[in-house]
């Protein structure tokens, strides 16, 4: 059993199919991009794997363990859910800093809420994921003064400082400028290693391209094609594939 | 009467009109919570009984509402429970074993109450589910992200329009002559009929001046302090 199995995943917002079927997974130390066009269901997707979203059909598995059957008539509770949460971490397109804290606040938070060791241990670990991601300078900084490149940078540092097993990003450039997107993307790269699983949905393609081991399109709700970047992006088979990055290649 | 006199006679009325202030503060500013969260429910009959009392509070006349508290229990029931309370508390405020103070506290802690809670909703609800969904991401509990994540910048948004609001209550004090309660205004118009002065009446807007600069001061303070983070 791979380390990340998602089976048979189905999610609807009213009558409206958005996720139909999705399953892939996911060896540990892996990363997966995640691309497609605009309403295809990439968020939805990574918001079921991180139980923002609750998907009706469908299992999510981690290292052996099934800890959601969206299918069972189990209903889970409110720390079921937050104790799935833990083994994911998610980077939002926006950020979503906690605009009252400094820096080293917004990473330390979460760890000394949920008692994760001693003040020290979680300020010392915390330095240590800010240096990471190049942000020693600005440890006492609130987001209003930093960058969108510099807050997205802490969002990453703080999803690392509770220490998840797979680490989600949605669109982690999309909301910056373009001349901010390489310092972000260059982090991101910088965590690949055995240890860090990650999913990552883009719409950089060469970033895609470079960084992965798998890369899934999606399209309406399915995946339409899901191989290593050289299968997907050079030897696409899909028709709907081949005219994504086409259109892509244009732009 | 000389003008110290005068001040003296005032500055007994303007202390009803803080204690009604302060009364309504503290009673309505609590208050307005657990109607927010009703407004906010999404148990639809909870939510709409809210709704409905908020609507029916904001869009009568303060100064009806207290003429309602003040006459209807005693049209209703035989036992003159405001009058009991009146006198147990605030004999010493003149024609106060009457229940009028309790009534006029009671109107303005439930009016002011429902404008608060209005002022709680629109804050709560001007906070981007992503605030909520960072934290929960985390692992946070529902409680946490509130008390740790949400309500500081719930209480930066609503402080300039509590301010606001808080500003108009001392002001409206003054409503409470409407049945003979013996505020700063009704004082100067007992000066005028037994001492034919009229100077008096206009002499109150002194107090409420200086009062007013000291809330804006201090409200103005809370803000600043509040200046650190943009949200
Ligand atoms: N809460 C919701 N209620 C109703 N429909 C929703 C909701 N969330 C998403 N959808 C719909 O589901 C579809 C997929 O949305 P999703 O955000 O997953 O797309 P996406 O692939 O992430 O697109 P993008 O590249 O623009 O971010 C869209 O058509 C969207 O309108
Ligand atoms: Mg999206």
């Amino acid at each position: 059993m791979a380390f990340l199995e998602i089976k048979n995943i189905k999610k609807s917002f009213g009558k409206y199919e958005v996720l139909k079927d999705i399953s892939f997974s996911l060896e540990k130390g892996e990363v997966l991009s995640i691309i497609g066009s605009s309403g295809s269901g990439k968020t939805t997707l990574l918001r079921c794997i991180n139980f923002l979203e609750f998907s009706e059909e469908g299992t999510i598995s981690v290292d052996g363990e099934t800890i959601y059957d969206g299918g069972s008539l189990h209903k889970y509770t409110d720390a079921e859910i937050r104790e799935n949460r833990l083994h994911f971490g998610m980077v939002f397109q926006s950020f979503n800093l906690f605009p009252q804290y400094t820096v080293l606040e917004n990473v330390t938070l979460a760890p000394k809420l949920l008692k994760r060791g001693t003040t020290e241990e979680i300020e010392e670990n915390a330095k240590r994921l800010i240096e990471k991601v190049g942000l020693s300078e600005k440890i006492n900084f609130y987001p209003c003064q930093l960058s969108g490149g510099q807050q997205q940078r802490v969002a990453i540092a703080r999803a690392l400082a509770m220490n998840p097993q797979i680490l989600c990003f949605d669109e982690p450039t999309s909301a910056l400028d373009p001349e901010l997107t390489g310092e972000v993307l260059k982090v991101i790269k910088g965590l690949k290693g055995k240890d860090s699983t990650m999913i990552i949905v883009t719409h950089e393609m060469d970033f895609a391209k470079n960084v992965s081991d798998k890369v899934i399109f999606m399209a309406d709700g399915v995946i339409e094609e899901i191989g290593t970047p050289e299968e997907v992006f050079d030897n696409p088979q899909s028709e709907k594939t081949k005219n994504f990055l086409q259109k892509t290649n244009e732009i | 009467m000389t003008f110290l006199q005068v001040t003296l006679f005032l500055l007994e009325g303007f202390k009803l009109s803080l204690l009604i202030f302060a009364v309504t503060l503290l009673c309505g500013a609590p208050l307005g919570l657990p109607i927010a969260f009703c407004s906010m429910s999404t148990f639809k009959p909870l939510k709409a009984v809210s709704k409905v009392f908020v609507w029916i509070v904001r869009g009568i006349p303060l100064m009806l509402q207290i003429f309602i508290i003040y006459y209807v229990p005693g049209l209703l029931f035989e036992y003159p429970l405001f009058a009991k309370i009146d006198r147990y508390f605030f004999l010493e405020y003149g024609i106060s074993d009457t229940g009028r103070i309790v009534a006029v506290l009671l109107a303005f802690a439930i009016n002011y109450a429902c404008y608060f809670s209005e002022i709680y909703r629109g804050g709560i609800e001007s906070i981007s589910q992503g605030q909520y969904e960072a934290g929960y991401v985390l692992g946070l509990t529902k409680s946490q992200v509130f008390r740790k994540i949400v309500l500081k910048q719930v209480i930066k948004r609503i402080v300039p329009p509590m301010s606001n609001e808080i500003i108009t209550l001392i002001k409206d004090t003054a409503l409470a002559n409407c049945i003979l309660v013996c505020e700063i205004i009704k004082q100067a118009k007992e000066l005028a009929a037994t001492q034919a002065l009229v100077w008096p009446l206009f002499y109150t807007g002194v107090f409420y001046l200086l009062f007013v600069g000291v809330l804006t001061i201090v409200l103005g303070r809370i803000e600043k302090k509040l200046d650190y983070f943009k949200s």
